[in-house]
């Protein structure tokens, strides 16, 4: 059905003609009541041209440019919302141009990267933008042809009126609707008429990227520029004293400054920079806690023992169904620190002159680069410009702008424009790593085997709350208990792709196929057992996840997986709801010869509609060889604070080799889209981990795997089909 | 300092850099060709990619003194109009996320091709396995590489 919605004024506040001629809508994505629309004139447009960031524009030749607010980086969120303003307005994706905005908070509400968030919250203003403009293009196509608007139609950007075989571009009366006013109320497209939302389109920017265009932040360059390296403190200790003199005699360096903990050297290109800091001769001083990783397993150890807890939870009455259950089951998992490691190391370029700031680079919260900037500038934030580039990754580590005050700190002590540029071995010792964390899982089965009692008790180096006390099986279980310790650690934490749900969905899906193991279940029977549980009578309140949409995810992923079907095949599930996406994944290992084999990891995603399948695929099976990855191999450890691992020599990344066969299927529950950047990576690791113990009869409680010796001699392969 | 004449895209360039300045430096600071990536600088990921007469090659552990006499290719010069069947197969099989390994995997498939020009999946894997791509794009990049053999 098509939908009339309300436009909500604001969110097309100034429309006019161009110099150039043409319509210019300069949609806003905050939706705040406002009055009047306000149609501009040429000279305004010209005047305040830099005020639409956010718009959506047509020439008289009918092309269209839309603006893209939010960094890409790899997400494919600059395909994908053009997409959806293209479909509402009907327009011919041949000719869509898609640029990049900057920053502008005026313009556009959460202009952000991060949480899987921006088509839930952008799903509706998107399609409301493409139809209001072609609301008003069709009004001025039918007052030029005196008819009513209701006997024309469109399509691929040409207004047509079947009675009397006329037909007209979108640009020809751009000019004309640009006079009119916008509704006050907007239909919307029925579903099943969408022509471009559901199709495969291709990354818009493939031909830039496969030729080698300057992208990316790291290619920007600016004529002048200097550039600069710096050196950090380990975690937990500061400056003491610093011989500089061998790194500036390297031809090419410039100047070596000094600012709180870090040391810069700074010339004219990188290559003498990477060599003047190996030259640096800085020692460092104990100011804080100096950790190494052999003392954060004892403080694990502790913790989860004595440590002072804070009640997340709890459902019923946990020590009565501990004390009655006929059996119980305890499990410890525990994770290591993460680097983030996109293949882009952090750089940023800042110029700090008298009065302003120019600030461009890779990051994934433009508004917070900016904040951070003017704190160390001391110039007001909004004479401080950001110039948003192309992302080379980000999972995470770009919504920190500790390397934006860096850029910003060298410029302003150079007086000169700097891009700051990270080394691999930086960025890997950098800071600001998913945390370690440590949990304690114990379950209370009655005689039957159905699970009474559930507790999880979760330690996080800087890591929060480790728990997320209201996910599943919180609900499906009469006596909870959910507690929390946080330690503070020196080492620097950040949100990491799929933040604390990437390790916990891995523990807890292992944890309850031990649970299930116990019970004598099969472990698809025994989740959907719960699921019904928690649909029948939640426990503790309104339910956080649907429940329908994860038995469905779970149904389906069984089926297309035929479990329990293939004798040669042993199998893992693990099920997972997060960042508004619920995610099934079923892991297929084959015993060839004897030796364990990983041929398959099905995967049944529920993201609602799914916008763009190519994009949705990306996305799936990123996420899928993320998860991957990381239980397998990824591993940071510390020394003295200072990371054992400083490149990928030593820090495995998964590779081409070691990736098997990845199949999706989409699950169209009829809700509108939700993201897709994080929620199929929490549940790989699980499936993976459960799928070896149904062919091993090992129980992997720890990552990396490869580190661990029920791992080792498994011999695991890796195979695609 | 040192005068280095170098051969690249067709084109004759001299840079004066330290003797041991790796190509990938020369390439992206001195001579603005910024389509080839630094990502670990120690020949472990391959987005530094380029080609020495027609070879693969870590650009940058390879100081460019050592390359004055060979013919270099970066992305920049795989085509003309970024028609390179790799490039045309990694189109149509849309194998980029955040696309910043994509310059060194299309340089290495290339060169992998050259050599052989109908490979098996097999051989695909372990000449594809030089190059991390973070994002996970490994099934796209097998994909195009495949598409991209057929296709010639
Ligand atoms: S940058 Fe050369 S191999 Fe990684
Ligand atoms: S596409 Fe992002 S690293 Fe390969």
């Amino acid at each position: 059905m098509a939908t009339l919605t309300k436009t909500n004024r604001r969110d097309f506040l100034k429309i006019a003609g161009t110099t150039a001629g043409g319509l210019f809508i300069g949609f806003n994505w905050m939706s705040c009541d406002s009055p009047k629309m306000e149609v501009l004139s040429t000279e305004e447009i010209l005047g305040q041209a830099k005020n639409f960031n956010a718009f959506l524009s047509i020439s008289p030749t009918g092309d269209i440019v839309i603006y893209s607010p939010n960094p890409e980086l790899g997400q494919n969120i600059k395909t994908s919302f053009p997409m959806v303003v293209a479909e509402e307005l009907d327009a011919d994706w041949k000719k869509v141009r898609v640029l990049q905005a900057n920053l502008d908070t005026d313009k556009f509400e959460r202009q952000l990267t991060g949480g899987s968030g921006a088509m839930p919250h952008s799903w509706e203003r998107l399609r409301k933008a493409g139809a209001t403009a072609k609301h008003l293009l069709v009004a001025a196509a039918a007052k030029k042809w005196e008819v009513s608007a209701e006997e024309l139609t469109t399509s691929e950007g040409v207004i047509y009126h079947k009675s009397s075989g006329k037909k007209i571009g979108y640009g020809e009366v751009a000019n004309d609707a640009a006079l009119l006013t916008a509704p006050e109320e907007i239909t919307l497209k029925d579903k099943k008429d969408f022509k471009i939302i559901g199709t495969p389109v291709k990354n818009v920017d493939n031909g830039a990227i496969f030729t080698g265009k300057p992208l990316f932040g790291l290619d920007f360059y600016r004529e002048g520029m200097l550039h600069a390296m710096i050196q950090r403190a380990p975690f937990g200790m500061k400056i003491k004293s610093i011989d500089d003199a061998a790194a500036r005699n390297v031809a090419g360096v410039k100047d070596v400054v000094t600012f709180e903990n870090s040391v810069a050297v700074v010339g004219t290109s990188t290559w003498p920079l990477m060599k003047a800091k190996k030259l640096l001769k800085v020692e460092y001083e104990a100011d804080g806690k100096v950790e190494s990783s052999s003392d954060h397993d004892q403080i694990f150890k502790d913790l989860l023992a004595n440590g002072k807890t804070e009640v997340k939870r709890e459902d019923g009455n946990v020590k009565a169904a501990f004390k009655n259950a006929a059996q119980v089951v305890t499990a410890e998992y525990q994770c290591p620190f993460l680097s983030h490691s996109p293949m882009e190391p952090m750089n940023f370029f800042a110029h700090v002159k008298e009065n302003s700031v120019e600030l461009v680079g890779p990051t994934q919260t433009p508004e917070s680069a900016r904040k951070t900037a003017a704190e160390v500038s001391g110039i007001a934030p909004e004479n401080i410009t950001v110039e948003i580039t192309r992302l080379g990754g980000g999972f995470g580590r770009r919504l920190r702008a500790d390397y934006v005050a860096e850029a910003v700190h060298v410029s302003k002590m150079m007086n000169a424009p700097v891009k700051l540029t990270w080394s691999r071995e930086d960025d890997l010792t950098g800071g600001a790593y998913r945390p370690a964390v440590r949990y304690r899982f114990e379950a209370a089965l009655d005689a039957d085997g159905n699970m009474t009692g559930y507790k999880l008790r979760g330690v996080g180096m800087n890591a929060g709350n480790s728990t997320r006390e209201n996910n599943f099986p919180a609900g499906a279980v009469d006596n909870v208990l959910i507690e929390n310790i946080n330690y503070e650690s020196s080492i620097t934490t950040n949100a990491w792709r799929a933040p604390i749900t990437n390790f916990l969905a891995y523990a807890e899906q292992s944890f309850l196929d031990e649970v299930a193991t116990a019970a004598k279940k099969d472990p698809v029977e025994f989740r959907l057992e719960l699921y019904e549980k928690a649909k029948a009578n939640p426990v503790g309140g309104e339910l956080q996840y649907n429940v329908d949409r994860m038995i469905a995810v779970t149904k389906t992923a069984a089926e297309k997986s035929n479990w329990g079907k293939k004798s040669n095949v042993k199998q893992g599930i693990s099920v997972y709801f997060s960042h508004r996406t619920y995610v099934a994944q079923v892991a297929d290992i084959e015993m060839e010869n004897g030796t364990p084999t990983l041929k398959k990891i099905h995967v049944v995603t529920d993201c609602g509609m799914v916008v763009n399948p190519t994009g949705a695929n990306h996305q799936v099976r990123g996420g899928v060889v993320d998860g991957m990855g990381h239980a397998m191999f990824g591993n940071l450890t510390f020394e003295g604070g200072l990371p054992t691992q400083t490149n990928f020599d030593k820090y495995r990344l998964i590779r081409m080799k070691e990736v098997p066969e990845v199949d999706t299927y989409y699950l169209d529950s009829g809700y509108d889209p939700t993201g897709l950047g994080e929620p199929c990576l929490p549940p790989t690791g699980g499936a993976i981990a459960n799928a070896i113990f149904s062919a091993t009869q090992r129980r992997l409680r720890s990552q990396p795997f490869i580190d661990q010796t029920e791992f080792q001699d498994i011999n695991l392969k890796i195979k695609r089909a | 300092m040192a005068l280095i004449n170098l051969k690249i895209n067709g084109k004759a360039h001299s840079v004066d850099v330290e003797e041991d300045t790796p190509l990938l430096w020369v390439l992206r600071d001195h001579l603005g060709l910024v389509g080839t990536k630094y990502s670990c600088g120690i020949a472990q990921c391959g987005a530094c990619t380029v080609h020495r007469n027609g070879e693969a090659m870590f650009s940058c552990i390879t100081p460019a003194a050592s390359l004055t006499e060979d013919e270099i290719t970066t992305i920049e010069g795989l085509s003309e109009d970024g028609d390179h069947p790799v490039q045309k197969a990694w189109a149509e099989v849309d194998v980029a996320q955040c696309g910043y390994c994509q310059a060194g995997q299309i340089m290495n498939a290339s060169a992998f091709l050259n050599k052989n020009s109908a490979p098996s999946m097999e051989e695909i894997d372990e000449a594809m396995n030089k190059n991390i791509c973070r994002c996970g794009t490994y099934h796209k990049i097998r994909e195009a590489v495949a598409m991209a053999a057929n296709s010639k």
